[in-house]
Order: C-alpha cells, then structure tokens, then sequence
C-alpha cells in the first residue's frame, strides 16, 4: 500500500512508521503544522510549525529514509478544533481536543487529502488495535492499558478505521522506545507530551482566561447558598475538587466537588462526592465503528479519556442513547465522549450531554 | 531524476570544485603578515579581480560575504544606518516582489528602527516603474535612506528595469542597491554601467559553493557594518576570509561569463521547449511574469507557472514521488509555503498564487529533464485537482 504516516516528531508515531515501512508498505512523511501560535512556534508569523517537532520529524524520515513534507493545517486546526474547544468550555462543557483533532484533522482532512493524492492509508502512532473481522477492520483497545488511546479514536466510522493504520496497538511503550532505540531514532528518548499542544506553558486555565475572558459568578451549592466567587464557569469540570477557592467550609470539612456548570446564569453548583454519582448517561451524536449498537445490547463504557470503563446496557432513544449504567459512576462531564466497548473492541461513540442520579 | 531547480540551488562548476578543495589543503589566515598569510592573501586578492572582472567593478568595489542574505542585509541595514549620521532619512523604496533576504531586513528597520517604506508596486508581470523611484524621491528627496530594486525576480524570473531606476535615483543622490542573486553569471550584469551604488552576489547560484557571496560596493557609499571584528573588506565585513569558498566562487564566475551567451542559449531554448510541452499537456496553465522570454525581460531558464485548480503543495509532492524537482517558490525553515508576495503584489489571488510552480533550469539541464517533466505533467495536474476539489467539498460539507 501507498501509506503517509503522520509525523509529531515524537517516539511513537516514529516507530509507527518505521513498522509501516517494514511491513513493506511505500510509506511518505507528512508532519502537521497544526498552529500558528507564536507563543507555542517560534516562527508564528510566518504560518511556521515547532521547528524542533519539525526538525525531530524530518531526522526520523531521514533516517527511516522516506520522503518527508510539512503540511499546514494551522487554519483547519485552528477552526475545527481550537474554536472548539473555547466554544466547548464557553457553553458550560468539556471538550477533548485530541479526539476533536483525530476526528476532523488526521483522519478527515489529512486522510482525505491522502487518498485524493494517491496513498491508501494513514498511518499514526495511537496506541490501538486494528483486528480483522467478517466487516472490516475492528478497532480494539491496545495491549498496554496505561498507553491505550483507542478512547480517543472511538469517534472514528468504519471508512476511517478501514483506511488506517496503528501499527503500535500489540506493543507496550518500553518496548516501543527501546525499538526506536535500536533502529537509531533520535527521538527515543524523548518525553511524552501530555498537554494539549496549542497551550505551550500548560496552563489551560489561564488559555481559557485570555481568550474567554474574565465573567466574575457564583459557586453555590444544591440549595442555593453563595460559597464563593469564580472568575468564569468555563473553567470547571464536573467532578472537579481542587481549585475551587471555597470561603466556606463544610461543618464536617468534608470536600466539595463541582456537580455542575450553567452557563447562562453562570453558576457552578457544588456538592459531596455522592451527589456525583450517576446511574445514567444521555449522549447524542451517535458515531459506530461497524455495525450500529442495539437496544438492550451490554456494553462497557469510558467516559473520559483516563478513566475506567463501567459495564451497563443501551438503551437508544431515537438519534441519541442512554447508558444505564450497573454501578455509579463520578465525575461525567456533559461535552466528553462516552465511548461503548464490546469486550476490548471498539463499537462506537457519542457525546454526553446530561447525567441522571441514582432515585 | 529531472533537476528543474537550479534557481534554488544549481550543481557546483567542477572547475570550482578543483579550486576549492585545491586551496583547502593550504595554509594561511589571508590577513597574517607573514609568508603563509601573504599566499592565502594573494589568492582572496586575486580572486577579488577575477570577480571584479567578471561583473564590471573595480577590484576595491567587491566585498566578500557569507552568502546573498549577508549581503543583502549588509545593504540595505548598513546604509540605512549610514544614511541616518547627518539627518534623518526614514524613507525606503523597496519593491514589493523583492526575496524574503531584502524583503525581511526592509520590514525589520521599519519595526524597529523607525524606517517608512514606501513599497514600490509591480504590474501585471512584475515590474517596477522607474518613473514611481523619480516621483517618490522627488517628492521629498532629503527624507530618503536608500532605493532597493532586485536586478531579476527569483520566483517569477522578470527582469527589472534597473538601469532607469538607478537614472532615476541619480539625481537626487539616493544610494540605490540591487540584489542580483538571480541574474548574475546569467545576465548581461556591468556593475559600473548599471549605475546602482551596491550588488549582491551569490556564489552557489551561478555554480559556485554554498555560504559565499559578495556585495559590490561603490567607493561613494559607506554602509554601517552588522559585525565589528578585525576590520577586513573595507572595514565594512570584518571576520577571517574564507579562501577556499571565494576561490571556488571566482573559478564559478569566470567560467560562467566565459560561457554565458552560448549556456543562456541553451537553457532558454530548452526553457522555452518545457513551456510549450506543459502547455500541450495541460492546456490552462499559463505562464506567470514577462511573456517575453529574451534575457532581457526574463531569466533565461525560469518558467514559473499556474495550474489552475491545484495546490502548488500537491503538484510538487506528487512530481517528487517521480523524481522531478521543482519548487512553489518561497518557503520558510519549517518547509510550510505561503503564498507567493510576488504574485499577490502581480495582482493574483491568494488561491491563484497557491496554485504555481517554479521550473528553473540551469547549465546541466537536458532535453531528458523536459521529458521527465512532460511525462508526468498531465496525471499529476490531474491527481492534485482532484485532491484540491475534494477537499473544497468537505469543507463545506
């Protein structure tokens, strides 16, 4: 096959496109310049990515000895996933924007480029199992359950599934490093990223501040009463404890979580850690990969992206569904992905948009 | 493989290259005073005359360089700076489709240092109009630094009219510089008869090696220097000269002359021969720049052109994937082209100017050069609409 792998200029999507290469594919080098943040890139003012992502990229392509080009997405990324995400968060919810980014960049815009140029495949560097079935390709979590991203790519349909490739799903990431070790791969030692890549510094918060700006509210609890002041509802997740710079404490100094963000009155509502728990969760957007989930059907289902997957069963509400869920879960945020697994396999995905408690 | 990049960079002359690995096994810091540095000395000097000759200024007018952009940014910041000493003089005229090594300077003094650009506009092919240089200068002559005007466009290979512009300057006094990068050991290029006060030069453009270059430079003018070092080249460019590069650039530029109306012959017919094939394949792609294609009016070996409906990005990844190479102009360190400054101030739209390729040829391109591009042209063109027109469709699906 004629494959373009994407290059972060990371270890994983390196060794991934090494593998792609040995597999005997004819494999291409594209590396993304997703922004145009001059905090993030040096060269912002010319539309330039990292240059040190970019040069570690274009040294993996050198040494892997493929073609190697840099394609600007800085204004698709900027739109699909960027405004997005202050959207997300101005409206109360809580995007990812690494799925955001998987959904319409790398395997919409990257992979459509792709096959109108000619290649039949992209090949990335996620953490995830590609398994043959009787109709195409399956997706399934990856070996290594620290590093399993298939989360991320849940939101994928069968037609994108069927045109990637995720050559690292049957490696745990030591072992994934040592390789780019010995196939000479500068990149070997290099950390992980673990921020959201268009906030340099890592201060989320602070992103959210400059862009949305400062809307003084209320934090209350379930009654109505003021327990303190906030300097913007975006800047909460249900299900959030620490940061929330409450005056007054609990007669028992128990904590105070966030249960929940209303944008319009630009209120957060706290609350004790069992006013968290949900017995169900209502999600739209519905996305298989393969064939549709059905009425009943049992699923497990993850609901951020490192957390733990709850067994339950489905139950579809016309385009939407509702999780019933066999054991409480905490901290469900409406605007993430509520992910429905078969096993290990991947079946599909919505996203989230209200939680009901246990009655 | 089919190199049709030679504007980017062309193959070293191997009389060059016998020079230069020649001269790298000698001894000598040109400025010592004794017998080792009196031989590496007299080689920078010789050389210096060679050069000098090669392109119509006097021996002392030739300051050596660490490449184009040195020289470029030694112009235009070095005499602005110089220009400032008496009065004031914020103005600087610079054409709009200068390259990005005068372009960015240019923009760098008017940020920082207080300069007004007066950008000079191009018509529909490229050029300047000598009677805007008279008529921004007439309009208050005291408060100009500097007039910049490239000899010859790198993207779209026009020719400038830099004689008239350097007439209109004369009068007023008004130091006018040229980046010649392009044209030089391709053109027909007298320094003296040009009437320009300074003249870039680069080595590896005119098969010579990389990282040298010059900048001719008048008796008159005195640029302010970017590096303060041992005093070398007039005191103006101080550091240890690099005798083997500027060997190999005057063996480059004798032989370039020497070969000059017989290889722009040569090339041009070839160039012309890849026009009309490329227009045979693909019957609306057009020509960008001077239509008329003698030396006079355009680089001998540039043919820059559109191919509406696709992105310059795709056509070159796809030639590349068969061995032709070829370029969408300028591009920045992390590879990511912008669309051209050249054709948008030509009067294109961004999409139109995101739709072109640069073919350049140069001493070692072939008939077979053309055939590998020709064979290619019309399944690529036709691949890169379709990637373009997908993804026009999923951008508003």
């Amino acid at each position: 096959m004629r494959v373009l792998a994407a290059l972060s200029g990371g270890v994983d999507s390196a060794v991934a496109a090494a593998r792609a290469r040995d597999a005997g594919h004819d494999v291409t080098a594209v590396h993304l310049a997703l922004s145009s943040n001059p905090q993030t890139f040096r060269s912002g003012a010319r539309g330039c990515c990292s240059l040190e992502d970019s040069r570690d990229a274009r040294r993996v392509a050198d040494i892997l000895d493929i073609p190697y080009y840099v394609w600007d997405m800085a204004e698709q990324f900027r739109a699909e996933v960027v405004d997005d995400f202050l959207a997300e968060y101005a409206a109360g919810r809580t995007p990812n924007p690494c799925l955001r980014c998987n959904e319409r960049i790398k395997f919409a815009a990257v992979l459509d480029r792709a096959l109108a140029l000619g290649f039949d495949a992209v090949c990335t560097g996620h953490y995830a199992q590609l398994v043959p079935g009787p109709d195409g390709p399956e997706l399934h979590r990856a070996v290594d359950p620290d590093k399993d991203q298939s989360y991320v790519l849940a939101v994928l349909g069968a037609d994108q599934i069927s045109r990637s490739l995720f050559p690292l799903g049957d490696t745990v990431k030591e072992r994934v490093r040592e390789e780019a070790a010995e196939r000479g791969l500068l990149v070997a030692d290099k950390p992980d990223s673990h921020d959201i890549c268009f906030i340099a510094d890592g201060d989320t918060q602070g992103f959210l501040e400059s862009h949305l700006g400062e809307q003084r509210g209320q934090i209350r609890d379930r009654d109505g009463a003021v327990l303190g002041e906030h300097g913007g509802s975006y800047g909460f997740t249900v299900g959030q404890r620490k940061g929330l710079g409450l005056t007054v404490a609990t007669p028992d100094r128990s904590p105070r979580y966030v249960l929940s963000i209303e944008p319009a009155s630009n209120t957060v509502t706290v609350g004790p850690r069992e006013a968290l728990e949900v017995r169900e969760i209502v999600a739209d957007r519905l996305q298989w990969c393969g064939p549709a989930v059905g009425d009943g059907e049992r699923m497990s289902f993850q609901y951020r992206a490192h957390g733990e997957s709850v067994r339950g069963s489905v139950r579809v509400v016309h385009d939407a569904l509702v999780a019933v869920l066999d054991e409480p879960a905490r901290g469900v945020a409406p605007g993430q992905t509520l992910a429905l697994y078969d096993r290990t396999r991947v079946r599909g995905s919505a996203t989230i948009t209200s939680t009901r408690s246990p009655t | 493989m089919a190199y049709l990049d030679h504007a980017a960079t062309t193959p070293i002359l191997p009389v060059a290259t016998a020079a230069l690995t020649k001269e790298l096994g000698e001894l000598g810091n040109p400025s010592s005073l004794h017998a080792a540095g009196r031989r590496a000395r007299r080689v920078v000097e010789e050389s210096r005359e060679v050069i000098a000759a090669s392109f119509g200024a006097r021996p002392s007018e030739v300051v050596f360089t660490g490449g184009g952009t040195e020289a470029d940014n030694l112009a235009i910041k070095g005499l602005y700076w110089n220009r400032q000493e008496k009065r004031p003089r914020p103005r600087i005229l610079a054409s709009s489709v200068e390259h990005h090594a005068v372009l960015d300077p240019v923009r760098w003094l008017a940020e920082t240092q207080g300069a007004d650009v007066v950008w000079l506009d191009v018509d529909e092919i490229g050029r300047v109009d000598p009677q805007q240089v008279h008529d921004e200068i007439a309009r208050d002559p005291d408060s100009v630094a500097l007039v910049t005007v490239m000899w010859a466009n790198n993207e779209v290979g026009t020719v400038q009219p830099i004689a008239e512009c350097a007439r209109a300057a004369a009068g007023f006094d008004v130091p006018v510089h040229t980046d010649a990068v392009q044209a030089a050991g391709h053109l027909d290029l007298d320094f003296s008869a040009s009437g320009v006060d300074a003249l870039t030069i680069s080595a590896h453009k005119l098969g010579g090696p990389l990282g040298v270059g010059a900048l001719l430079l008048g008796r008159s003018v005195t640029p302010t220097p970017l590096a303060h070092g041992g005093g070398q080249e007039r005191d103006v460019r101080s550091g240890t000269l690099d005798t083997p590069s500027i060997v190999g650039f005057a063996a480059a530029s004798a032989e370039a002359i020497e070969t000059r109306t017989q290889r722009i012959q040569a090339v041009a017919a070839l160039r012309d021969d890849l026009i009309a094939k490329v227009v045979a394949e693909v019957p609306d792609a057009s020509l960008n720049g001077d239509p008329r294609l003698d030396s006079a009016h355009r680089l001998p070996g540039n043919a820059h052109m559109s191919f509406p409906g696709c992105e310059g990005d795709s056509l070159l990844m796809l030639l590349d994937a068969h061995g032709v190479h070829c370029s969408t102009g300028s591009a920045c360190s992390a590879g990511v082209a912008e669309p051209s400054h050249v054709l948008i101030a030509m009067g294109s739209s961004p999409a139109d100017a995101r739709s072109s390729l640069r073919f350049s040829l140069g001493h070692t391109s072939t008939g077979a050069d053309v055939d590998e591009l020709i064979a290619a042209i019309g399944p690529v063109v036709e691949r890169a609409r379709a990637a373009r027109s997908r993804a026009a469709t999923a951008q508003r699906g």
